[in-house]
């Protein structure tokens, strides 16, 4: 099996098959993550228990009974999630060291079905940013940087040292595990989707990035940031194996009480052929400002393609789209205030040396383990939640948020089916300029298109969809009904296999990928 | 208008959290000018909305029975300071020091 197979059609065969063994497939992206280390992708690296994990499926596969299409495949997970035995960052020196006691639902769930564990994810501290660029561990490259497609399109520069510095950023705030992905270390890779933090970096990385429905898939174990808005995010190469890790890690879970009750049956996507039954909203707000003229056009391929394919296309409108960034500022900066009061240095992580009284243990704790990200984001929730401006703020964005989440209800009620918009205004931008800005003006920039499905729990994803002038991948997102999934994937399969987005050409992986390079074949295995 | 002193530092000792420099206390200004466009929405007669999965009534109580625990040893593994099954804090219901006799940049304000 190629590291680039799809899951269901080809690598869960090929090791039932035995034309490849867990070993060999776990060795295989191990040496890939090694030989990728100038990505930063990964903080940690669980080479002996992935090993472990490998072996144990090994015997599974030889005795016939392998757990499901996970057995032995090798996946990421971002490092804002609590992991057994493996440590635990978020990318924070506040949790520097922290080694979890348990792992968080989603992992275990993945564990059970024997995937491997490769190591956990590079990420913005404490997933705030949409840049992968404000850890302790120092920003994450995006690998289109170094692909063929990127190259031939960059300006020749004289020194190599300038090249060096021409890396663009993989978008956040999941940017460690867009990056596994996208360069083949792993299959698949859970992120976390607050304001979009999966969908925007898996758009700059030319790769699927599926946001759940809110209460579909359990965060126990997933450090917190937004209570009402987070979610596990999946990332993976194509459509269908979304559907796969959905359908393995969906459903109650009695340690989340925000989970929903209602029994979740795991779907295999249909091949739709006819479209003709399908309404696509086009909101008209989303032409948001800043909105490249590169992905306007896109967008609008897109829009005619679903058209001329026979489905219904109309322009909708969601009146109060461009309200949508400032409430989920309030609303976000107001719940991690309330979050990130558990960090104390008591119970876990860091803690200060000063000894005088408990509240100066906290606070040089805080200022010694937060990074001024999180600590502007403490600072500004807790001014929305003082008495004097709870009204003013903290409920009127919570009203704010119905009249948003009302908008979609409204469209969606009108007949329309799925949603179609850009992911982000750009592609990747270099990290030099990136950084021109603070995280909080990106954030807010970045965050325009993603986070309204945030502030309604609808599902969305990022379907990568061509290469922009500058060689680096563009996606556009699907946003659908409540807990319809299964339809709102079954779009998203179709248009890729229309868009057939070009596979990334890196050396590392040439060198890894013993067999299948013959055909530069598209992302989607059909 | 600009954030009082006295605001700012009944915010750094609700938080806990110091604004470290004069950048710190302009990302807070800027931040509350970004939240004032909510003020330019007509919000007349709307419901705070609390949770997406209002309509489903999720969150439920389950019975008081115990079904996990006994782990204390796993729980201390992450602690700095313990004693036996405690976890040790330096004494408490002493509050932070006043403005002017605090370490906080806000004192040059």
């Amino acid at each position: 099996a190629a590291l680039k197979d799809g899951l269901r059609s080809q690598t869960s065969a090929a090791l039932k098959e035995g034309r490849v063994t867990p070993t060999e497939l776990c060795q295989r992206c191990l040496a890939l993550i090694k030989s990728t280390k100038f990505l930063n992708a990964y903080i940690t690296v669980a080479e002996e228990s992935a090993l472990k994990q490998a072996e144990e499926s090994e015997e599974r596969y030889k005795r016939g009974q392998p757990l499901g299409i996970l057995d032995g495949i090798p996946v990421a997970v971002k490092d804002n999630f609590n992991t057994a035995g493996i440590e635990t960052t978020c990318a924070s020196n506040m949790l520097k060291g922290y080694i979890s006691p348990y792992n968080a639902t989603v992992v275990q769930k993945l564990l059970d079905q024997g995937a491997v564990l490769l190591g956990k994810t590079n990420l913005d501290e404490f997933a705030m940013g949409s840049g992968s660029t404000d850890g302790v561990f120092g920003p994450v490259r995006n690998p289109w940087s170094y692909s063929r497609q990127y190259k031939e399109k960059s300006v020749p520069k004289s020194h190599s040292k300038d090249k060096e510095l021409n890396w663009v950023i993989t978008g956040g705030s999941s940017g460690g595990s867009a990056a596994a992905v996208s360069s083949f270390t792993c299959f698949a890779a859970l992120g976390s989707d607050t304001g979009g933090s999966t969908r925007n970096p898996a758009a700059h990385c030319g790769v699927v990035g599926l946001k759940p429905t809110y209460g579909l898939i359990s965060r126990h174990g997933l450090i917190p940031l937004v209570n009402s808005m987070d979610v596990p995010g999946i990332l993976t190469r194509c459509v269908d194996d979304a559907a796969v890790l959905l359908g393995s890690l969906a459903g109650h879970d009695p340690k989340d009480s925000t989970t929903v009750q209602d029994n979740f049956k795991p779907f295999e996507l249909p091949n739709l052929t006819d479209v003709s039954k399908l309404s696509i909203g086009i909101p008209k707000e989303y032409h948001a400002p800043g909105l490249s003229s590169e992905i306007l056009a896109l967008w609008s391929k897109a829009a005619d393609l679903f058209k001329n394919a026979g489905a219904k296309v109309v322009e909708v409108s969601l009146p109060h789209t461009r309200y949508s960034i400032v409430c989920y500022h309030v609303l976000c900066t107001a719940e991690v205030a309330s979050n990130m009061a558990r960090f104390d240095g008591l119970e876990y992580g860091h803690r200060s040396d000063r000894k005088e009284s408990t509240e100066s243990m906290y606070a040089a704790t805080r200022r010694e383990g937060f990074n001024d990200v999180v600590r502007g984001r403490i600072l500004s929730g807790n001014y929305f939640l003082l008495k004097q401006n709870y009204e003013k703020y903290f409920v009127k964005a919570q009203k704010v948020r119905r009249l948003i989440a009302n908008d979609f209800v409204k469209v969606f009620r009108s007949g329309v089916d799925i949603l179609l918009t850009p992911t982000t205004l750009s592609d990747a931008a270099p990290y030099l300029e990136f950084i021109q800005e603070d995280n909080r003006t990106r954030s807010a920039q970045d965050d325009i298109l993603t986070q309204a499905a945030n502030m309604t729990g609808l599902p969305a994803i990022n379907v990568p969809t061509a290469l922009s002038e500058r060689g680096l991948p563009v996606g556009l997102q699907f946003i659908g009904r409540s807990f319809q999934e299964k339809q709102l994937l079954t779009v998203a399969k179709w248009f890729e296999k229309q868009v057939q987005f070009p596979v990334i050409q890196l050396e590392e992986v040439k060198r890894h990928d013993n067999g299948v390079f013959q055909h530069q074949k598209s992302a989607s295995f059909s | 208008q600009k954030v009082s002193v006295e605001v700012l530092d009944h915010l750094e000792h609700l938080a806990l959290v110091d604004f470290r420099d004069s950048e710190g206390v302009e990302r807070l200004q800027k931040a509350i000018q970004f939240a004032d466009q909510l003020h330019e929405v007509n919000t007349d007669g709307v419901e705070p909305m609390d949770s997406v999965l209002e309509d489903r009534w999720c969150l439920y109580l389950r019975e008081d029975d115990v079904t996990e625990g006994n782990c204390i040893k796993e729980l201390l593994e992450n602690a700095r300071e313990k004693v036996e099954e405690y976890f040790v804090a330096p004494p408490g219901n002493i509050p932070l020091p006043k403005l002017e006799e605090r370490d906080t940049f806000l004192q040059g304000s």
